[in-house]
């Protein structure tokens, strides 16, 4: 499938057209609240969370004997939410660690929910079939009732946003000054988690428990790259989870054979590498730049003084000596020479250098600032 | 019972225990999540190793899956090196990449393989007895039985081989390295009993399975003990006890193994985190309780000694004065007089000498607070607890 086909499909096409809209919409609010949860260093919550929706999803169908979307989203929702109090509760109340509680509710929830769902398949109800697609999650089953509702909680959540964005933000950087100023912080605090939780259960049959928090981490962790400012790092995460919804469907609906949770979180595993590596101002490339940039610039400097230490012994600073005597001296290449030459603070002739006059004196400047900050 | 009811509750014991060591020390030394990290990462390593093996149980598969796990470890740390983020986010980047690659492998050679995802994640206990190990013609029980058999016998040699070490490296890294002991291999070794014990699991238990066998019986023990030999020795229990009593509710609800043993595992621990000696919730909130009334009850006795005026004292006044309620009141005065602090006397509330010798030290705590601990205070001095 080209990509003329694919752009004529995603516009005539039902299926095509509903699933891309839905991983988008799911992308940016995931990127969104993913912002708060890696800042707020909950990144593992959303693993745990989305493990522990499943004995809720179970439990839902129990009861209501239907697989109706929303119902089964509602009970994945409480018993995310549960799990999430109950991380809290372990932290507080005992000596175990946060990634301790994050272990065990992940993983008990999880248990349970594998036992109810195996326990409701071996009933005489007919209707069970397909539950199980929440555990790796399928966007094929997406229709669009489901991307409306994600569209309104997407909604709620920007309006929600906007309404106590800057609560949300002074809790982010500084919960103690918050609570000195009065702010309920309790309350903000179960608010945000509340979101986090709610947009965890909506990609859960988009993409499953498994790779749902890769969902949540993977934007907010590019975006993080790229800016040190709150809005923008949400605005870039919301539009780098966007973009690996559509670009991950377009992939996997261009093959066979290829499920799209799985291509969405490659995606976005690409977006965070090429974040951390071209990153201007934090990523590994442009570090290592400038660290053989500064390497180098010290190295040139060592020469300079030690240049003006010899010059600085003789009357005439342009007074020429022999290349030789800088060999003894580590850090001195031709290079470095020629850099100096080339920066006009020494002038060569033959075998013998001398000191300019600007280089005399950006020599001693270097040095008398030196002296400045060791002070 | 029969032969293969036997077999599959063994088989879950010798997981439960080679799975409750690594655990332990994963728990004490923070870095449970690493093992929820490697379980789900090993996917890719398991289905490459598949392609070349052609067998679930071959040791050379578990080596290739265990050497993803440590590939995990080391992705995560050093992504964490370069600062770009926090460490729980370099773990929640990693593994659903790594199991991405292991679905998408899976998924593109559907045909020629067979494996599947629920599989690798959820295990079937149930048909581990029919994989049976043939030597020379004569079967000599089930494979997995034998793999974990072998993991868990070289998991404990290790055990009783670095104890001393392990232990130093988990309560005090710096100690540990600068006696000599490498935290680095240490740590890597760990990693890797880890890895293997995961790998050599999962067939059987399935990867979520393994995760809830390392950290729940741990955590556990932990509530209940802090002394590491007790800490082991409880784990274990736990794990054996869950896995045995798991299989059963199984088999009595006709669901799954994996799932039931981790029900049983977080019934376990719920009654434990509620009930435990010490450091249980309800221990917990009792005992913050408790101190409330304390610390209430000392209030009190400093007003008393502070003011000598008749009115100040009277047991109307208290109310008022201090803003407490009528039932806090009453039990602070109630403690009080049982404790022989104050005496009533027509509605005046005074101090008698032991009440004031308490106050006094309290007062001298409290301003130098160097002397003896406050508890020690109140355990010479308080006949009743709040």
């Amino acid at each position: 499938m080209d990509i003329q086909e694919y752009f004529r499909l995603v516009f005539s096409d039902y299926t095509l057209r509903t699933i891309t809209l839905g991983t988008a919409i799911l992308g940016a609010v995931c990127g969104m609240l993913g912002s708060f949860a890696v800042l707020r260093k909950q990144s593992l919550l959303g693993d745990a969370i989305s493990h522990a929706a499943l004995p809720g999803i179970a439990i839902a169908f129990l009861i209501t004997g239907a697989k109706d979307s929303n119902t089964l989203l509602l009970g994945a929702l409480v018993s995310g939410l549960v799990g999430t109090f109950w991380i809290r509760g372990i932290v507080t109340k005992t000596h175990l660690k946060s990634d301790t509680a994050l272990g065990l509710i992940l993983s008990l929830f999880f248990g349970f929910g594998m036992l109810l769902l195996t326990f409701i398949q071996k009933q005489p109800n007919a209707n069970q079939a397909g539950l199980d697609k929440y555990l790796f999650g399928q966007a094929a089953t997406l229709v669009e009732s489901d991307v409306w509702l994600m569209a309104t909680v997407t909604g709620v959540c920007l309006i929600v946003l906007l309404l106590f964005w800057k609560e949300f933000k002074i809790l982010l950087f500084d919960a103690d000054y918050t609570k000195t100023l009065g702010f309920n912080t309790k309350f903000i605090d179960i608010l945000i988690t509340t979101f986090i939780v709610l947009a965890i259960v909506l990609g859960l049959q988009t993409v499953g428990v498994v790779l749902m928090s890769a969902m949540l981490l993977a934007p907010a962790a590019a975006a993080r790259q790229w800016t040190n400012s709150l809005s923008t790092m949400v605005i870039l995460a919301a539009v780098f989870g966007a973009f690996s919804g559509v670009f991950g469907t377009a992939i996997s609906a261009s093959q066979n054979n290829l499920s799209t949770g799985p291509v969405i979180v490659l995606v976005a595993a690409v977006f965070v590498l090429f974040s951390f590596v071209f990153s201007p101002s934090r990523g590994v490339l442009f570090k290592q730049i400038r660290f053989i940039k500064n390497r180098r610039d010290l190295e040139l400097h060592k020469t300079l003084a030690f240049m003006y230490n010899i010059a600085e012994t003789h009357d005439n600073i342009s007074h020429p000596h022999t290349i030789k005597i800088l060999n003894n001296f580590q850090g001195f290449t031709r290079g470095t020479l020629q850099k100096l030459v080339d920066k006009n603070y020494v002038t060569l002739d033959g075998n013998m250098w001398s000191l300019t006059e600007e280089g005399f004196k950006t020599a001693s400047n270097l040095y008398n600032q030196q002296n400045k900050s060791d002070e | 019972m029969n032969n293969a009811q036997i077999e599959i509750q063994l088989i879950a014991s010798l997981v439960a225990i080679a799975c409750a060591i690594p655990g332990t020390f994963l728990v004490l030394r923070k870095m449970a999540m690493i093992s929820d990290a490697i379980s789900h990462s090993i996917l890719p390593g398991i289905v490459v190793g598949f392609f070349i093996t052609q067998d679930l149980n071959s040791p050379l598969l578990i080596l290739l899956a265990a050497f993803t796990g440590i590939i995990t470890v080391v992705l995560v740390e050093y992504i964490q090196k370069t600062g770009l983020v926090k460490e729980d986010t370099a773990i929640g980047l990693v593994f659903p990449a790594l199991f991405s690659i292991g679905v998408i492998l899976i998924a593109k050679n559907a045909n020629d393989v067979h494996l599947d995802v629920d599989a690798v994640l959820l295990g079937e206990l149930a048909f581990a007895p029919f994989d049976r190990l043939m030597v020379s013609g004569i079967d000599i029980g089930p494979k997995s039985l034998w793999i974990i058999g072998s993991i868990l016998l070289i998991t404990v040699c290790l055990l009783f081989a670095f104890f001393k070490e392990l232990k130093l490296s988990t309560f005090d890294k710096g100690l540990a390295a600068s006696l000599g002991f490498s935290p680095v291999i240490l740590h890597y070794g760990l990693m890797s009993v880890a890895s293997v014990t995961t790998v050599g699991a999962f067939d059987a238990v399935g990867a979520i399975l393994v995760v809830a066998l390392m950290i729940a019986p741990a955590a556990t023990a932990y509530l209940l003990t802090t002394d590491l030999k007790k800490m082991l020795g409880l784990a274990i229990l736990f794990g054996v006890f869950s896995a045995i009593s798991g299989y059963w509710v199984a088999h009595w609800l006709d669901a799954s193994i994996a799932g039931s043993i981790t029900t049983m595992l977080g019934l376990l621990f719920l009654m434990v985190y509620l009930f435990a000696p010490s450091k249980g919730v309800i221990a917990v909130l009792y005992r913050e309780k408790q101190q409330r009334t304390e610390v209430s009850l000392l209030t009190f006795l400093l007003h008393l000694k502070n003011h000598s005026e008749l009115e100040e004292r009277h047991v109307n006044h208290l109310q008022e004065h201090i803003n407490w309620q009528k039932v806090r009141a009453k039990t602070v005065l109630d403690l009080a007089i049982k404790n022989n602090m104050i005496t009533i006397n027509e509605n005046i509330v005074s101090l008698t000498k032991k009440g004031d010798e308490f106050t006094s030290k309290a007062i001298d705590y409290i301003i130098t607070n160097e002397d003896a601990q406050i508890e020690d205070m109140k355990d010479d001095f308080f006949l009743f607890r709040g």
